[in-house]
């Protein structure tokens, strides 16, 4: 068998902080998003990050100091950092919270103010389009469906109604990298 | 009420073992699927750009069922999961509601709410239950030992789940394992993440997280491991050559969709369970449950 790769992802690089340059109003601003409402009941108790898989994983990765650098106003260094980016979505620190801050939920409002502000990776940007065209991220074309004539399955839409029309609005700024 | 079968984006292009073993288990069972010609993708892919735009995409997919007089049955967790946390957060923000439905009217839609979202599994553990299913298997799994993954947005936000079952100690999944005649493993790691939510941000962090599983399981002495989403398959089938060759390790472990190991159970062809997609099969096993 082939000589093993290197098997830990590289750490992730920590946002750099620094407090004359904080912005006060930062935890009130994802508060207002939706999913974000209850960032300030954290305190920094760490179930999250203990039970946290990615932080099993990538080094560097660490719920607890995400939100404490929220609650210090560490607008800039949170938005353009790839963190928030990594969380799997298992929903694992929000079931764990003693104080039902919903960190998950968190990570989202954070991630939806950094996309507005252009922070994304690059994958997920293109994924709007792709709804908006095919009104699923995998395309159904002819040979989707005879796939799945073969199988015995029925035949499905190529394009769904209103996903064109639904997003025509949402628009992304062109991406930085997170 | 029929439900209406939702397949999301990703089962019914890459799974189609999933999607035959779903319908004709269902069809055996006399649940009433039907299709919805105009669903499509359930918002979350949209959610970490603006989790208000995933949501006025959920609830158009509800709209839908609704004007059809369907609930909502779900192949796919990730597709359970946003349809059944929309209807949650709508019906608990009735400013939300109003926002997203005056977003729905534009394209003649109107969602108020009612509609049961249910993971395809949890339709099974709940609507047919445990005692109908036992009833129904005529080629009982005895002797077999099947190692279940929950995954995560099967049980989890458990707020929008109705709590059904518990995200640190679940047991359904396990529950419809025991149901076919098999024997279910317990084992650590049981809810661990596949990591197939960041495996289109960064590939080697998922594979990490299912490589952790992939091994436990060749110590388990099971028969497989037993998926109910297409996430959870993408990281232990689709990658698991990958892992294997990447972590230096003889990975050999067989994936099964839960409704196929029923449908086995359910005297139900290897054929029509789309078998054949299985990329990691049991050979030995797959022999003896012939015929």
């Amino acid at each position: 068998m082939a000589e093993p790769e290197t098997q830990a992802p590289a750490p992730a690089p920590w946002p750099v902080f620094d407090l004359n340059q904080a912005v006060l109003g930062f935890a009130d601003e994802v508060a207002r998003e939706p999913g974000g409402a209850h960032i300030r009941r954290c305190y920094a108790c760490g179930a999250c990050s203990a039970r946290c898989p990615v932080a099993d994983h990538l080094a560097g990765f660490d719920p607890r100091r995400l939100i404490r650098l929220i609650l210090l106003g560490q607008r800039d260094p949170v938005l353009q950092s790839p963190l928030p980016w990594r969380c799997s979505t298992c929903y694992t620190c929000q079931e764990t919270c003693p104080q039902g801050v919903g960190f998950t939920e968190v990570l989202f409002a954070v991630k939806n103010i950094a996309a507005r502000a252009g922070f994304f990776p690059p994958a997920l940007g293109l994924q709007p389009d792709i709804l908006r065209a095919h009104g699923r991220l995998l395309e159904i074309t002819d040979f989707e469906n005879k796939n799945r004539a073969d199988l015995g399955l029925p035949a499905i839409t190529e394009r769904p109604a209103h996903y064109q029309a639904m997003l025509a609005r949402f628009s992304l700024k062109t991406g930085e990298e997170a | 009420m029929p439900w209406a079968l939702y397949l999301g984006c990703t089962v019914p292009v890459r799974n189609l073992n999933y999607e035959a073993s779903v319908r004709r288990t269902a069809e055996k069972l006399g649940l009433d699927l039907v299709d919805l010609a105009d669903f499509g993708c359930c918002g979350f892919p949209m959610k970490s750009l603006n989790a208000e735009e995933a949501l006025v995409i959920a609830a158009r997919n509800l709209a839908l069922a609704q004007a059809a007089g369907c609930d909502v049955t779900a192949a796919c967790s990730a597709c359970a999961a946003s349809l059944a946390e929309a209807d949650h957060q709508l019906a608990h923000d009735p400013a939300l509601a109003k926002r997203v439905n005056e977003r729905l009217a534009e394209i003649g839609l109107k969602y108020t709410g009612g509609v049961r979202i249910r993971h395809f599994a949890r339709l099974l553990y709940e609507e047919v239950g445990l005692e109908r299913l036992r009833a129904a298997v005529v080629r009982p799994l005895t002797g077999y030992r099947f190692a279940p993954h929950y995954g995560c947005h099967y049980l989890k936000p458990s707020e929008a789940m109705d709590h059904f079952d518990s995200p640190d100690n679940p047991r359904t999944l396990a529950e419809l394992i025991e149901a076919l005649g098999a024997e279910a493993a317990a084992y650590p790691g049981l809810t661990d993440c596949c990591g197939g939510g960041v495996l289109g941000v960064e590939e080697g962090l998922a594979q990490v997280m299912a490589y952790g599983k992939l091994k436990r399981l060749t110590t388990l002495n099971v028969n497989g491991l037993v998926v109910i989403c297409p996430f959870c398959n993408v990281m232990f089938e689709g990658q698991q050559k990958t892992i294997a060759k990447k972590f230096g390790e003889d990975l050999k472990v067989p994936l099964f969709f839960y409704p196929q190991l029923l449908g086995l159970a359910l005297g139900i062809g290897q054929k029509e369970l789309g078998f054949k997609l299985n990329r990691i099969k049991d050979k030995d096993m797959m022999k003896a449950l012939e015929g």
